[in-house]
């Protein structure tokens, strides 16, 4: 059976896919919820209400979290803290650091500082990465 | 007494378009990635919510885990789709679905109800089959 025929309201769920397809890739801008909720053809209510039943997070917390997740990315690359705030699309330091702490668990700086450190020292001894016996079934302890 | 699992393999015919597939369409994230010499990588990624269980991505190459021959046949038996590495689990089946179709996933069954659950099957970028279902 066709799956528009098994699932009736499957057109709800494409458009709320749409809407956080459009969330992931323009994250970085200024986004406003309600054009997305326009967009999807749903009132901003039901937009919310049918996004946190399908994400278990409202569109902003689901927003926040993409961008918190690509400023994670971009702290791997020893990019500086301001610049990943406001390339990820945040309008302020202090939000964007409370935001990552709160997500992350750490402060911007010092969530790099540790991811810094964990890729010098898997550059300088990877092996201490891998669990041994892979090591060793292809032939990495050697090196 | 075991506790847990917190490695798994995935034998891959490219490890860059696994990486592409896994990180950039499943939405896993990168939990080592590490460069092992010439033509060698250690490259494992995480589940979103389940950080602490790495899949290694490994490439099958001729080296000192397959000779040249079981190479080529184990590349030969993963693009036919011949293993299935395990069940995946989402929040929704039906969004999930359509999220991955339209980033071009390969579904060889659409979400269906079945007497055990609701499940999909999908291939990743290598022909391994996965089947996804829903939280309970």
């Amino acid at each position: 059976m066709d799956i528009q025929q098994q699932f009736p309201k499957i057109y709800l769920y494409r458009r709320i896919v749409q809407a956080k397809l459009f969330i992931d890739s323009h994250y970085h801008e200024d986004i406003d919820l309600n054009n997305i909720a326009g967009e999807a053809y749903f009132s901003r209510f039901h937009f919310i209400r049918i996004f946190k039943l399908t994400y278990n997070k409202t569109p902003h917390q689901y927003l926040t979290s993409v961008r918190i997740d690509h400023a994670r990315l971009l702290l791997k690359k020893a990019i500086p803290v301001n610049e990943v705030c406001y390339t990820v699309g945040f309008d302020s330091i202090s939000s964007f650091s409370a935001l990552f702490k709160k997500l992350s668990g750490y402060a911007p700086s010092v969530y790099q500082q540790t991811e810094l450190k964990r890729q010098a020292e898997m550059l300088a001894a990877p092996q201490k990465f891998i669990p041994n016996c892979f090591a060793e079934q292809n032939g990495w302890l050697k090196k | 007494m075991i506790t847990k699992l917190n490695h798994v393999s995935i034998f891959v015919l490219d490890q860059d378009s696994a990486y592409e597939f896994y990180v950039n369409t499943l939405g896993f994230k990168v939990h080592t990635d590490a460069a092992m010499g010439p033509g060698m990588r250690w490259l494992t990624v995480t589940p979103p919510e389940q950080p602490d269980l790495e899949i290694s991505l490994m490439a099958i190459t001729e080296g000192m885990m397959f000779k040249k021959e079981a190479a080529q046949t184990m590349r030969d038996l993963v693009a036919k789709g011949t293993f299935g590495f395990g069940v995946f689990e989402c929040n929704d089946l039906l969004a999930t679905y359509e999220e991955l179709k339209a980033k071009g996933v390969e579904f060889t069954k659409a979400p269906t109800k079945e007497f055990y659950g609701f499940e999909a099957l999908f291939k990743d970028d290598s022909g391994n089959w996965f089947s996804l279902g829903e939280k309970k």
